[in-house]
């Protein structure tokens, strides 16, 4: 370990003493193969003025270095976000659909049948009604009904998976983007995460994107010359949106779009809740809807 | 077998229980500035318990590998020099990070002790490498981070037979690993850490010259 006869170089090479930017780069990326004396060396070159300096500062910037990464692992978890919205939608469409199927198959079969997912659960917790219209004289048993009312008890327990996953993704939400899951709602910040394609992906959008995220084919209808450009893709969903006066809703989903995206920012880039972005979205809401009302 | 300076037995709650000075980190009992140190939460501790002969004295540079939430290196870095504390996973790194804020000369490394390039360019050599990392390979492991060791410098593995194969039996993984082991190492002393800790084997080496 004398006279830098080693394969590599210390985390300090070539550094600034001043650039914590870089130090903490080279700390998590750098790579040597073999140790060295390295406070003897950042004391020969000049970054450290002794032993005590260099290991303040190298206490100070591994802390920084290891909480960074730390905060970029765990941001991965917007991954696990992006499957679960996304199953909770195929389970949830999948449900509706099969419930269709139910309740035409039912109205082949019964009187009283109903129609959607409620008439499903109907179904696979009560069972058939007497009489079953199509039941043949030889009992009440009859291999179409059994497998009717197994495809409801299948279309049931589908629903209540996507109600599970709907639970997780509200806990997850809140976790990966809290203050995005915070404003918008943990489903709505979930979709919006999902068709950016990750937390970070929407953290570069420009608002203009994600005000229309979701709304791809009408985007594509205008470009094309054919439409009116979109106001909003999924970001209607969310109640300062819907719940707008049709004359202002432009105007709201922008704004609701601008904060949503500076949530996404603050929750890539730092992670930290905070409160004050709901409570200026709030307030721009509220000066919106009051243009109205004045006239 | 002496203790290494900064570690003493100390009265907590009338029995005698190894203790160092610093902040407290688990929830710990305290008596003053001094801590306990719970051998059943920590291999190190069992080692210490048990009077096997780490060679510690205080002091010294220590790269701990498989650092975990910090109880351990918490303890290490009360009484030991600079400590370069290597942990793998994200979530218990986050612990270890409040560990290592009032610990002014410990240095939190968020690497996989199997690659050791990965962290080489900022740890030294080092007197001791404490290992603790609970994987297949645990020999490999040490093996590897040996480049690390002084050449009168120690190594204090603990090896959990369970993570090599859960289905063998635990002293024919130990007298494996040890083989292996004989690479790069010497082994000065090996002792099981029950009652501390269930299949594990607490191995004091040299590095080989």
């Amino acid at each position: 370990m004398t006279d830098g006869t080693h394969a590599g170089d210390g985390w300090f090479a070539g550094l600034d003493p001043s650039d914590r930017e870089a130090a903490i780069e080279r700390l998590s990326a750098g790579e040597s193969e073999d140790p060295a004396d390295w406070p003897a060396m950042a004391i020969e070159t000049g970054y450290a003025t002794d032993e005590d300096d260099y290991y303040d500062r190298l206490h100070d910037l591994t802390l920084s270095a290891a909480r960074r990464e730390v905060r970029e692992r765990e941001r991965a978890d917007d991954r696990q976000l992006v499957h679960a919205v996304r199953a909770m939608d195929d389970a949830r469409r999948t449900a509706n659909e099969l419930a269709e199927r139910v309740a035409e198959w039912a109205g082949s079969r019964f009187d009283d049948a109903g129609s959607g997912v409620e008439y499903a659960r109907e179904l696979a917790a009560e069972g058939p009604p007497e009489p079953d219209r199509s039941g043949s004289d030889d009992g009440i048993s009859d291999p179409g009904t059994d497998r009717l009312v197994a495809l409801a008890t299948r279309t049931a327990e589908l629903a209540d998976e996507a109600d599970e996953l709907e639970r997780f993704v509200e806990t997850a939400a809140h976790d990966v983007a809290p203050n995005l899951a915070a404003m918008a709602g943990p489903v709505l910040a979930a979709r919006l995460i999902s068709l950016a394609g990750g937390l970070g992906d929407l953290a570069k959008q420009p608002s203009s994107t994600v005000q229309v995220l979701g709304a791809e084919d009408a985007l594509f209808a205008h470009l094309s010359g054919n439409a009116p450009s979109p106001k909003h893709g999924v970001i209607y969903t969310h109640e300062y949106v819907r719940g707008t006066r049709q004359a202002d809703r432009g105007s709201a989903a922008r704004a609701v779009a601008g904060k949503l995206t500076i949530a996404a920012r603050v929750d890539h880039y730092s992670g930290e809740r905070r409160p004050e972005l709901d409570a200026e979205l709030d307030e721009r809401v509220r000066t919106i809807r009051a243009r109205g009302d004045d006239q | 077998m002496t203790l290494p300076d900064g570690v003493e037995r100390r009265s907590f709650e009338g029995s005698d229980r190894l203790a160092t000075q610093g902040e407290p980190v688990y929830g710990e009992p305290t008596d003053g500035e001094w801590r306990a140190w719970n051998p059943h939460r920590s291999k190190l501790g069992g080692m210490l318990e048990l009077d096997m002969d780490t060679g510690l004295v205080g002091g010294e540079t220590v790269l701990y590998l498989g650092a975990a939430s910090g109880t351990t290196v918490s303890h290490v870095a009360d009484f030991a020099g600079p400590t370069y504390a290597v942990e793998f996973a994200a979530r218990p790194m986050r612990d270890l990070l409040n560990t290592a804020e009032p610990r002014d000369r410990l240095f939190p490394l968020l690497a996989d002790a199997r690659s050791p390039e990965e962290y080489a360019h900022v740890v030294e050599p080092v007197d001791v490498v404490v290992q603790d990392v609970a994987t297949r390979g645990q020999a490999a492991v040490a093996t590897t981070n040996a480049r690390f060791l002084r050449d009168d410098g120690r190594l204090l593995l603990a090896i959990k037979a369970r993570s090599e194969d859960v289905t063998r039996d635990p002293e024919d993984v130990f007298s494996d690993v040890l083989d292996d082991l004989r690479g790069a190492y010497e082994i000065l002393e090996t002792e099981r850490l029950a009652p501390y800790h269930d299949d594990h084997l607490g191995v004091v080496a040299r590095p080989r010259s």
